[in-house]
């Protein structure tokens, strides 16, 4: 039973790394970079949810909406301003200017709301939750993991089955030929970075209910799970960010419990390398095989 | 119909088209022959948007190609089929059919058109839902021009469509541009194989190092000397 608990709350856990981690993959897959001001949209997410419900009081149905559009337009705003100019540089410039824009971010966040942390507010998931047996599962743990896996499958949807879909694949493989399909490839670009700083938005406020104590640093630890999440599910894949991020979750949450708090972070990196070692592309990355 | 004048294009420092003019007229199929280098695919980036040209117009029925963003040029009815096929390797032949008609809204007519691409190229239709990425080479050219015809163009750019096929394939390949022509497309056709380009070529162009060193009819420049020589191995 204990075990049982352990393994749902790891995918809890998990389901938010899986959030973060398609939004990271699908920037990746379509803009080949590492966004790595990721994290941190997510922290003015969890800012904007927490200051519009605390600090205005509004519901939490509206706060979470606005946070949404706060991220949406922050990380389509960003790539304009930092990334697009360099679409022609080398990608380790992009890289550097990804870091540096998180750091703009974080730093930011210290100057307008300070260093000292908030209290995320509790009040938008029910508390407590279902009990089967011995087990109770928390409603916040249920949402989270029900969540995710809407969010997995519209996504798969939306990328494989519309029109839209198709072009941000083509764009992923080739933007030269996809311009040549009459497909506008900044746009295609941008609307990548709505989706992957929405889905941000919705990560920040799940986590922030799962640990309530914010600050400006709240996104770099997770933003660097959600990219181990990504990577090991394979970079790109839509399904292979949900399935990282919910092993990430899980490995997290059981070596937490049964083997030590201090080593689960090393734990988890451990066994990234051990998959890359064995699926270099990781779980479900696809060989790249070119026929001349 | 498409008209390029001085055109001039750049990579930072080294020039390497230096000032060329060629039209394709309604109808024709035009090709541009040359050497390896000779800036052959230089030029059809250029009229296709991938790259600016540092000068030079270059008209579309009297469209400014030069200022545009090159998927809007798709709009205005210009396809290319672009050298080594870039045909989307993990989409099926059908959704890189469908990805061709990306510009079209008129789903009825996408749909015709599509089987329109099946009777012109059987193999396709047999292999519908293939990954593009599994298709030999030829089906790969295939699939590229067919991808090309799906944006119903006015005008079509095919950029070494023979590279890499075996000889029975090319002749497969040029026959079927010459039916896409009969159909009403123009074609502006870069080619290293000379031989089969002027063959079909209504007008041609011989490029060498960036510029323009002879131009007439295709039948005209198989029988020149200097063409023969260089480009048709004696």
């Amino acid at each position: 039973m204990q075990f049982l608990s352990y393994l749902i709350s790891g995918l809890g856990l998990g389901s938010v790394y899986a959030i973060m981690a398609l939004g990271y993959s699908m920037v990746y897959g379509i803009a080949k970079m590492l966004n790595f001001a990721h994290g941190d949209i997510i922290m003015v997410g969890a800012y904007v949810a927490f200051f519009a419900i605390s600090g205005a009081g509004m519901p939490p149905a509206v706060a979470i909406l606005l946070s949404v559009l706060v991220c949406t337009v922050l990380g389509v705003v960003i790539e304009r301003l930092a990334y697009k100019p360099l679409r022609e540089a080398s990608s380790l410039a992009v890289l550097i200017t990804a870091i540096g824009v998180s750091h703009f971010l974080e730093n930011g966040a210290l100057i307008l709301w300070g260093a000292d942390s908030k209290f995320f507010p509790s009040n938008i998931f029910p508390q407590g939750g279902p009990t089967i047996g011995s087990l109770t599962i928390s409603w916040l743990t249920i949402i989270t993991i029900a969540v995710c896996c809407v969010i997995m499958i519209l996504l798969m949807l939306f990328v494989g089955r519309t029109n839209t879909g198709r072009a941000m694949r083509a764009c992923s493989e080739d933007k030269g030929a996809a311009t040549l399909m009459g497909i506008n490839v900044n746009a295609i670009i941008s609307l990548t970075f709505a989706i992957g700083s929405g889905l941000a938005a919705i990560a920040a406020v799940l986590l922030g209910s799962t640990y309530p104590s914010i600050s400006p640093t709240l996104g770099a630890m997770p933003g660097i799970k959600a990219f181990t999440a990504a990577v090991l599910g394979g970079i790109g894949s839509i399904p292979g960010a949900f399935l990282g991020g919910l092993l990430l979750g899980v490995i997290e949450n059981l070596s937490k419990a049964y083997i030590s708090q201090q080593l689960s972070d090393a734990i988890v990196f451990g066994v990234l390398v051990v998959i890359l070692l064995i699926k270099p592309a990781g779980l479900l990355g696809r060989k790249v095989s070119e026929k001349v | 119909m498409l008209k390029v004048e001085n055109l001039k294009v750049r990579y930072g420092m080294i020039e390497a088209i230096k000032g060329i003019s060629f039209e394709v007229k309604d109808g024709e199929i035009v090709t541009l022959i040359g050497a390896n280098g000779a800036g052959k695919t230089t030029t059809m980036h250029a009229i296709s948007g991938l790259l600016k040209p540092a000068a030079g117009s270059i008209t579309l029925d009297g469209h400014d190609l030069v200022k545009m963003p090159p998927h809007k040029i798709v709009s205005l009815g210009l396809a290319q089929v672009p050298e080594g096929r870039r045909v989307f390797a993990q989409q099926t032949v059908e959704e890189n059919l469908v990805l061709g008609a990306y510009t079209r809204k008129d789903k009825g007519a996408i749909a015709e058109d599509q089987e329109k691409v099946f009777e012109l190229f059987p193999r396709l239709k047999e292999r519908r839902t293939q990954l593009a990425g599994t298709l030999s080479g030829g089906e790969q050219q295939m699939l590229a021009m067919g991808r090309a015809l799906m944006a119903k163009p006015k005008i079509i750019l095919m950029d070494e469509p023979s590279m890499g096929l075996s000889p029975l394939l090319v002749k497969e390949i040029f026959h079927i541009i010459q039916d896409i022509n009969k159909q009403g497309t123009t074609v502006l056709l870069v080619e290293q194989n000379a031989r089969m380009a002027l063959a079909i070529a209504d007008r041609a162009y011989v490029l060498e190092t960036g510029k323009i060193t002879l131009e007439g009819t295709g039948a005209e420049l198989a029988e020149d000397e200097r063409v023969r020589k260089a480009y048709l191995g004696g």
